[in-house]
């Protein structure tokens, strides 16, 4: 606070200083806060990303860079057989893959915010895959599913491999057909359900972080709200879709946006493998095809928060 | 209701002590109260199924790590004999002893924990920095700005891996160094430290977009009235955040920190890219691999070559993680204290 100078007949004397509005101020104080990032930005990330699309547009001839136009996204496109196949199916099995993690999610968290025996262990163990399940143990288990698969066979010692090898399935589609053969639902679903069930290992492994960000929305909720639900003759179920689902709603878009990402940029996944495979081929290829992979990426993630921004319930709009 | 019935019976009666004794709802009417109801039967069959459900996932979560666990003390034999699945039968400490020694285990874990914690440190502090300013500033430009975030949080790191490297093969932003006149040799950041640094610096280092998202979210929810009244008590913005803002936020920031550190430590996809060579550097991006006198051993022994070495990384795998277990095990509670009390909201 400016001390005022009080003249001699005691009228306060104006600083010749310019003033700056408040408003100012505190924009100078938040460009300053972000100014790292800021830096990192402009120093950086701009150019490395001017660089990647740079290469994507041109070709190598010998160490030089010549531009070529869309050579490269034609290529990737139109001429190499494989990369729209594993694009189509790579998207569409983890955009099958998202619900079933987000709702596992949901489901687990809600479960673990109960009271009971062994929650702090329960809870440990839960979130073992967030801190080792990454990096260099998934590619450790990737590389050696693989091996596995071109094996065929993994008899006498387990070594703990683990992913979608034929060995290690848990249910076939076909017991799953017989089961709901009288039931009258589509093979689609069954064969959805069989492969969420086989690949349940990868969905609890990826649902961590989904987990802990549920259980700190959960927690949120006021007991209050609960206490009076009960008091007014709620059913759990009632409560569950009255009260729980449009409070931890945020919870759903901000996870939701967070598996996709997660889920399209590990390096495990199928269309990531392709294009690093791809890279020994032709680097300048690999990057259009990256840029393209990752265009698609961000128009579904636009997308998904679109539609689950409809109905999103903010307690407090801020 | 009889009176009669309700007054308590005296039993015996002393000198200054009296026992007395009422008459009790007898004890199978309340064991029918209280166990045979349709309340208790669906909370015990709800109950049951919850701890179903959570032993399941926390059998998958943990199979493979007892797996890995139990080939890993098996010796070359009990890979030869079909009838061992799970327990060995000429169990051995072997593998673990060659890995640590031929691999140069220690220098390994030194060599990580060291970049690790600089990263966590580092990185902690700037997304708690760059995460309030976009939480509690607003100005013209904020909203691109963090959309830039997320994007650096979309974009693949393999997308942009070939120019990253250039850039650190030869660090020269637009140019400026050149001018300044810093020799070229100096100018390659590869196979040091640097790369991490400046990446951690700048916050665009691995998964730092979720640390600032998350700081962001995490400050959104503090009241302004609490920085109103010490901007009225005469503090800036920066030391209001350094003696109000900061000690407040430290249970998130421990959160951010565990991940921070943990996903540093088993990253592969920077550490390899910047350190080109295991000899260079030690570092636990390049542990698992089998050392040559065990690829004798395997040829001598006879044993499925693939499925011995298969085992061999699994350990690797195991020893790699061995320390961020014993981390976990101690700060598990604050990773989670740190989630619940951050109150996230959308």
């Amino acid at each position: 606070m400016s001390k005022t100078k009080v003249n001699t007949n005691g009228s306060p004397i104006k600083k010749p200083k310019k003033a700056i509005s408040l408003e100012r101020k505190k924009s100078r104080a938040g460009w300053l806060f972000i100014l790292p990032f800021l830096i990192g930005l402009i120093l950086i990330y701009i150019p490395m990303i001017v660089n990647s699309v740079n290469i994507s547009f041109s070709d190598y001839r010998g160490f030089e860079l010549h531009p070529v136009g869309w050579e490269n996204y034609q290529v990737a496109l139109m001429e190499d057989p494989d990369f729209v196949q594993v694009l189509r199916d790579g998207l569409l099995s983890m955009l099958l893959n998202i619900p079933a993690i987000v709702f596992l999610s949901l489901f687990l968290a809600i479960l673990l915010n109960q009271k009971m025996v062994g929650r702090a262990a329960f809870r440990a163990i839960l979130f073992v895959p967030v801190i080792l399940s990454t990096g260099l143990i998934d590619s450790l288990d990737a590389a050696n599913s693989t091996m596995l698969n071109y094996m065929g066979s993994n008899e006498g010692v387990d070594t703990g491999a683990v992913g979608e090898s034929a060995a290690n399935e848990i249910i076939s589609a076909a017991d799953i057909s017989v089961l709901f053969s009288n039931m009258k639902v589509g093979t689609g679903l069954v064969t959805y359900i069989t492969r969420l069930v086989n690949n349940i290992y990868n969905i609890v492994n990826d649902a961590g972080v989904q987990i802990l960000i549920f259980l700190a929305g959960l927690q949120s909720i006021s007991p209050a709200i609960y206490e009076s639900c009960d008091i007014d003759g709620a059913t759990a179920w009632e409560t569950f879709w009255k009260v729980t689902f449009p409070m931890i709603s945020p919870m759903i878009l901000v996870n939701t946006v967070y598996t996709v990402i997660d889920s399209f940029t590990k390096a495990d996944n199928s269309v990531m493998a392709f294009i690093v495979n791809y890279e020994s081929r032709s680097r300048t290829v690999a990057t259009a095809m990256a840029w393209v992979y990752f265009l698609i990426v961000a128009l579904i993630v636009v997308v998904v928060a679109a539609l689950i921004k409809t109905f999103v319930f903010y307690q407090r709009r801020d | 209701m009889n009176s009669a019935k309700n007054t308590p019976k005296v039993l015996k009666e002393t000198k200054g002590k009296i026992q007395v004794d009422f008459d009790r709802t007898s004890k199978w009417t309340k064991f029918k109260i209280k166990y045979l109801s349709t309340r208790f039967l669906t909370q015990t069959i709800f109950k049951l199924f919850r701890t179903i459900i959570l032993l399941g996932m926390c059998y998958i979560i943990l199979n493979p790590f007892f797996s890995k666990i139990a080939t890993s003390f098996m010796s070359p034999e009990d890979f030869m004999d079909v009838t061992v699945k799970y327990i060995p039968k000429h169990a051995t400490l072997d593998t673990y002893k060659q890995l640590i020694t031929e691999n140069e285990y220690f220098r390994c874990v030194f060599n990580t924990g060291i970049l690790s914690l600089a990263c966590a440190f580092i990185q902690t502090f700037v997304c708690s920095l760059v995460g309030y300013g976009f939480a509690k500033y607003k100005f013209r430009g904020s909203g691109i700005l963090f959309a830039m975030v997320m994007i650096t949080l979309m974009v693949p790191p393999q997308t942009i891996e070939f120019s990253l490297f250039l850039m650190f093969n030869d660090f020269n932003p637009y140019g400026i160094f050149e001018m300044i006149g810093i020799a070229e040799e100096s100018r390659r950041l590869l196979d040091t430290v640097w790369p991490f640094i400046i990446l951690s610096l700048t916050g665009l280092g691995l998964k730092n977009g979720l640390y600032i998202f998350m700081m962001r979210q995490f400050y959104r929810g503090v009241p302004d009235e609490l920085e109103e009244s010490a901007y009225i008590d005469g503090s800036g913005p920066v030391k209001t955040f350094f003696k109000i803002i900061l000690p407040i936020s430290i249970p998130m920031m421990i959160t951010i920190f565990l991940f921070s550190f943990s996903w540093q430590w088993t990253d592969n996809f920077y550490t390899q890219l910047f350190y080109t060579s295991n000899t260079s550097s030690h570092v636990l991006a390049y542990f698992a691999e089998v050392p040559n006198s065990m690829l004798k051993a395997i040829e001598d022994s006879g044993v499925d070559r693939v499925l011995y070495e298969q085992s061999v990384m699994h350990t690797c795998g195991l020893l790699i993680i061995a320390p961020l277990i014993l981390i976990y095990l101690f700060c598990q509670r604050y990773l989670i204290q740190g989630i619940e009390r951050s109150g996230i909201t959308g």
